[in-house]
């Protein structure tokens, strides 16, 4: 998120709701291009996502696996109407440099979008496209979690799951990060302009609880899981990495040169990533895989989230080359070493991309970029927030789940796993 | 009368069936098979989980012949289906004891 954009939102919040005619201060190309911007980030969810990892999947749980993408983007976009929003970005009670309780949850005054009409405003854009852009990003967060599941975890508990983690975890990070002054990580000084920590760390640690909580898949380790269909995956990441530009460029919440720079460094991050994870793997295994090149892209993608907007295209290349070289050791070689069962790499991709992002994003900010400029003090405020939301996100994933845990149970039977969740869940096949 | 069942590599199969019809092979039964020989399977490797595959895809075809046309159909699988590389598969002759065309009734030679 820009900076004052976001600031003078939220004077435009603050007082809009009680006066709301701002209808004369819209930019009409700002939001032609959060208009489009918002549907480039849908797609990037589904199909891109949803395919990314059904295409990973074992034949018996690809409906499945497409299921949870789907269901979560209907399911998130109520939730976010109904609190989400409210939580992550109203600012009662938010005053800067003052720590409070509304420095981490948002009041739900605008709980039911109330108060939001056709004029009200967000910058120079309507506040409802402002709303549903970062109902996209509310989206495809819970979204990636899935990926560190995939063929083990009960329907119904990941429906309540992914319902409480967005109330409880995604809209209190966002609004520590993105709603402006008195925002706990935002008074910090964090730099995240698209979601390294909001959306990426966040999903990733997520993930990795989940797994672990989880257990592994039966037979993880000893039985062949090789990916169904790997034209799937390709499919989805072409469309993640065509949606980024509205994930990344959107981000600006403007049509300006700060939103082309964006859109610039992301490209390059992405395919100097792409290449970096298929070298590393061509030179470390004998051959540069598809699936390789495909995660190569992706990781680059994540990395460049939080410095996009802050850096420039040298310092993209670095962080796109450091993203895939290290992503790719963590998915193969840090997994196998650690034992876990990430299924489809929703950590070693999310949560390590975003960290050598935020990271690297203290190193490479240039100041007529975004106003700051890299430094060992940025960089340290960077590892603050990512140890911030690493701990935010790590202990209250635990305690949700270890509640339903009891409730419900996390887990299919075993039956189930060894049917498969198209058959056992949801009584289809693909085939 | 002869069955031949030929185990060959995929990508063989229209030039054994064009083979065999030049010869007066009446009719084959082809099946998708896998399986491993000497060649072995081959390792997959993704995100670095190393999967070893032992089952290869390879054809199945059958063919009832008469037996005086056995030696010719051998020599034509043999010759096409060969790339001499391993994995080309192999020939396998049974005897039959009865051969019966559903639509006629026809029995023995006649039915083939």
């Amino acid at each position: 998120m820009k900076k004052l954009p976001i600031a003078f939102s939220l004077l435009v919040a603050m007082c809009g709701y009680a006066a709301p005619s701002f209808a004369d201060g819209l930019n009409s190309g700002d939001t032609a291009w959060m208009l489009t911007s918002t549907a480039l980030v849908l797609l990037m969810t589904i199909p891109g996502l949803a395919l990314f990892y059904g295409g990973m999947v074992r034949k018996k749980n690809v409906l499945a696996t497409l299921m949870q993408s789907f269901a979560i983007t209907a399911l998130m976009s109520v939730v976010w109407m109904v609190a989400g929003y409210s939580i992550a970005f109203d600012t009662t009670g938010m005053e800067k440099g003052v720590t409070n309780f509304y420095s981490f949850f948002g009041s739900l005054n605008h709980a039911f979008l109330h108060g939001m009409n056709m004029d009200s405003m967000t910058g120079g854009i309507p506040e409802s496209v402002f709303m549903t852009f970062q109902m996209t990003f509310a989206i495809i967060t819970p979204a990636l979690i899935t990926g560190a599941f995939a063929d083990r975890m009960k329907f119904s508990t990941m429906l309540v799951f992914m319902t409480i983690w967005s109330l409880l975890v995604y809209a209190p990070i966002t609004h520590m990060v993105w709603s402006g002054d008195g925002g706990f990580l935002w008074d910090l000084g964090v730099l995240d302009f698209a979601g390294g920590t909001v959306v990426h760390i966040n999903a990733g640690v997520a993930g990795l609880i989940t797994a672990l909580m989880l257990g592994p898949r039966l037979g993880y380790g000893k039985e062949p899981m090789a990916p169904h269909n790997l034209t799937l995956t390709v499919m989805g990441a072409a469309m993640l990495w065509v949606g980024w530009f509205g994930f990344n460029a959107g981000s600006a919440v403007a049509a300006d040169g700060r939103a082309g720079m964006a859109m610039a460094v992301t490209q390059i991050a992405t395919a100097a990533a792409a290449l970096g994870w298929m070298f590393a793997e061509w030179i470390a295994k004998g051959k540069p895989s598809v699936l390789g090149i495909a995660s190569g892209a992706v990781a680059g993608l994540v990395a460049i989230t939080p410095a996009s907007g802050f850096v420039d295209p040298m310092g993209a290349l670095v962080i796109g080359i450091a993203a895939g070289v290290i992503c790719f050791w963590a998915a193969t070689s840090l997994k196998s070493m650690l034992g876990y069962d990430d299924s489809l790499d929703a950590f070693g991709v999310h949560a390590i991309g975003g960290i050598v992002g935020a990271l690297l994003t203290g190193i490479f900010a240039v100041e007529s970029i975004g106003g700051t400029a890299g430094s060992m003090g940025q960089v340290w405020i960077q590892a603050e927030s990512v140890g911030v939301t690493i701990a935010y996100t790590g202990v209250m994933t635990f305690i949700i789940l270890k509640v339903l845990d009891i409730v419900m149970g996390l887990r299919v039977t075993e039956e189930q796993e060894r049917e498969g969740l198209d058959i056992a869940l949801h009584g289809e096949r693909v085939e | 009368m002869k069955m031949v069942t030929a185990i060959i590599k995929p990508f063989k199969l229209d030039e054994v069936r064009e083979a065999l019809s030049a010869i007066g092979v009446q009719g084959i039964t082809v099946t998708e098979v896998k399986g491993f020989g000497r060649q072995k399977g081959h390792t997959e490797l993704y995100r670095g989980a190393e999967y070893v595959v032992d089952f290869l895809p390879k054809i199945k075809l059958e063919a009832a012949v008469a037996a005086s046309l056995l030696d010719q159909v051998i020599e034509a699988i043999e010759k096409t289906a060969k790339t001499g590389k391993i994995g080309d598969g192999k020939i396998f002759i049974h005897d039959i004891d009865q051969v019966i065309r559903i639509r006629t009734g026809e029995t023995g030679a006649e039915a083939l």
